[in-house]
């Protein structure tokens, strides 16, 4: 009955992502404004189940269906498009705009995508989008863009497989929980874990979004991972190979941005960390992981965004991204830093932040399952959230020594965007209620008990202590680590050189020879036969009879001889 | 330059002091609070304290070690 009222949530965003560009400037800030706005009231809108469907290609598509979990989803992609459109609007180059806007478009496209097919349609959109925005940073991100649309392309080569397989297996069918025991389902969770920034191919994501433009990354850092953690959570709840995946994410993003330099870069890493408390939950599968899950990647999107803006501040105001080329910033950005270190405290899940109501619920279902190690080693990775990113961006970025930059904090626009999510960072922690009452399941979880509230307390301020005892080990210096990438931004660029100079030097030594043989054969010719030829020159008569007599001479002496 | 109150050495000398107690007291709080372990080692005596201290201590040594050996200068991939 509803079904003909129910307007797709993602169309207003994308087809206002292409308007976009072609409005005038106040036109453009209104609607950059409102769209986000109406999108979430149609989000709200859209009825548990199937409500719109399409033809194509002989297949029914279900472009919009509905439940807690795709409501929940797309709420936080509507908000943070709102925040960062807000967040974005003096950034001059239109095109990464309206690319931003057709990217959180298809991501909330994805989330209310009712069978495989329509993922896959807005899977490849957000990809398209997505390196537009990267792209839009100007002529330095367009290695990384390219790499980074290489890397998603094949991801979508691996999920299209996995669909076309599980059709051609099991016919047309809708997208809900699948069992881990078919290859194209195998490829299916591939395609979604390339997204999530799973290993062994997570390096496309510390290497393209801090080249990015101030604001391009902060929508990049929401839609992309977040829509992988919703697959994951919709296709393979309780796959147990997630939660050894997502373990290794949480301390490979730890260990790798303790040694980064690049601040934007340090907290990409802590995507990766984030993403993976996310996926371990998945993989624990119960009810209340599940929840932790979709509340951590709620919670998440808006306290890494926040991050995310705050950095961007600093790059937009100083034009530098190094630890070691900022530091002291606090005198000057008052506001910057106080937001900055709300968003450094809600990922560290410090009490009354929105962090500390999200995560806390999957290291509870760990315990419940008694999953020690991995309980065991949440708490360690929860205490190493505090040390790479909770301390260390804003003590780098706003403290540490006096870089002798005075930069103001920025324009009105952004330092709304920032106060926003900060405000939203600190509700959610204080009043759970609401974000619980959004997740899938009945939430039977109480996160502020004595015992809680002073384990993490306890967890987190020695991890500080253990970040200010060996500041020394963590002394910024003027490098990277390498990663994955390495084989394909060094080890394959390197070996196509040497194969390049291999194959042209044996080239150019068989077209020589050619050239000589070709040359060579008239040159004998012209040496033997022509005119100065020893085969073709006049020969003296005299000299024919000269070497006769000698014959002769010759014949006579040897018959004597006999 | 450096008049800012905040770096001022008896400022950070303060912190240091208001640090340790708030520190000394998380833990203390052990004894009145009755947690509820899930293992063993989770009951312990001020375990998120050692605990925490100690993994991070664990995982800044890890860090360091891996970046003696893939840590490269930041022009690396420019050249």
């Amino acid at each position: 009955m509803t079904a003909s009222v129910v307007i797709p949530p993602a169309v207003g965003l994308i087809l206002g992502g292409l308007i976009l560009p072609m409005l005038q400037v106040r036109l453009r800030w209104l609607a950059v404004l409102v769209l986000p706005l109406a999108t979430l009231l149609l989000v709200w809108q859209v009825p548990d189940g199937v409500s719109v469907k399409a033809s194509f290609l002989g297949y029914e598509l279900a472009l919009v269906k509905g439940d807690a979990l795709s409501r929940l989803f797309a709420t936080v992609f509507a908000v943070m498009a709102f925040a960062g459109g807000l967040f974005a609007l003096n950034q001059d180059r239109v095109v990464e705009l309206a690319a931003a806007f057709c990217y959180a478009g298809s991501a909330i496209g994805v989330v209310f995508a009712g069978d495989l097919l329509t993922v896959f349609i807005f899977w490849e959109l957000m990809a398209i989008a997505s390196t537009l925005v990267v792209w839009s940073a100007g002529p330095q991100a367009r290695g990384a863009g390219l790499r980074y649309a290489a890397i998603h392309l094949l991801g979508g080569v691996l999920l299209m497989a996995g669909v076309a397989g599980e059709i051609a297996a099991n016919g047309p069918a809708g997208f809900s929980k699948m069992a881990l025991d078919t290859l194209p389902r195998w490829l299916m969770l591939a395609g979604f874990l390339l997204n999530a920034g799973a290993p062994p191919l997570s390096a496309w994501l510390p290497d393209a979004y801090p080249e990015s433009s101030w604001s391009g990354m902060v929508f990049l850092s929401a839609f992309t991972t977040k829509t992988a953690v919703y697959v994951l959570l919709r296709g393979f709840p309780g796959a147990e190979p997630l939660i050894y995946v997502g373990l290794f994410m949480v301390f490979y993003g730890i260990v790798y941005a303790i040694l980064e330099n690049d601040m934007r870069r340090i907290l990409a890493y802590s995507i990766v960390n984030q993403v993976g408390f996310m996926v371990t939950g998945i993989g624990i599968g119960t009810e209340m992981a599940l929840n932790g899950a979709a509340a951590h990647a709620f919670t998440h999107i808006i306290y890494k965004a926040l991050l995310l803006m705050s950095a961007g501040s600093v790059l937009y105001m100083t034009g530098k991204r190094k630890c070691t080329d900022l530091g002291g910033l606090f005198r000057t950005m008052p506001l910057t830093t106080v937001c900055g270190i709300v968003g450094a405290l809600s990922i560290s899940s410090f009490p009354l932040t929105s962090g500390f109501v999200s995560k806390s619920m999957i290291s509870e279902a760990a315990g419940m399952q008694h999953l020690a190690s991995v309980w065991y080693l949440l708490a360690a990775a929860s205490a190493g959230v505090f040390l790479h990113a909770g301390i260390k961006f804003p003590w780098f970025v706003f403290f540490q020594r006096d870089s002798g930059l005075r930069p103001d904090d920025p324009p009105w626009n952004m330092r709304a965007a920032m106060i926003f999510f900060a405000v939203l960072c600190i509700g959610i922690g204080v009043l759970p209620g609401p974000l619980y009452a959004l997740l899938p399941y009945k939430v039977d979880f109480v996160p502020y008990t004595a015992s809680h509230v002073v384990f993490y307390l306890q967890l987190l301020l020695f991890s500080g202590l253990a970040f200010f005892l060996m500041l020394g080990w963590l002394k910024r210096t003027l490098t990277i680590t390498l990663d994955i990438d390495w084989f394909y931004r060094w080890l394959g660029p390197m070996l196509a050189r040497h194969l390049d100079r291999v194959v042209t030097g044996v080239w150019n030594g068989c077209v020589s020879m050619a050239k000589r043989g070709a040359r060579g054969v008239p040159e004998g010719i012209q040496q033997y036969l022509g005119p100065e030829g020893i085969l073709a020159r006049s020969w003296p008569t005299g000299t024919m009879a000269f070497w006769m007599t000698v014959m002769l001479a010759a014949y006579l002496v040897l018959s004597y001889l006999r | 330059m450096n008049d800012h109150w905040l770096v001022r050495q008896s400022t950070i000398r303060l912190l240091w002091i208001v640090f340790a107690v708030v520190l000394a007291a998380t833990v203390s709080m052990d004894l009145a609070i009755e947690h509820h372990p899930y293992f063993g080692l989770d009951g312990t005596l001020g375990f998120g304290a050692w605990f925490g201290f100690v993994s991070c201590v664990a995982m800044i040594v890890f860090a360091k070690a891996l970046g003696a050996i893939l840590k490269r200068p930041d022009t690396y991939y420019d050249s």
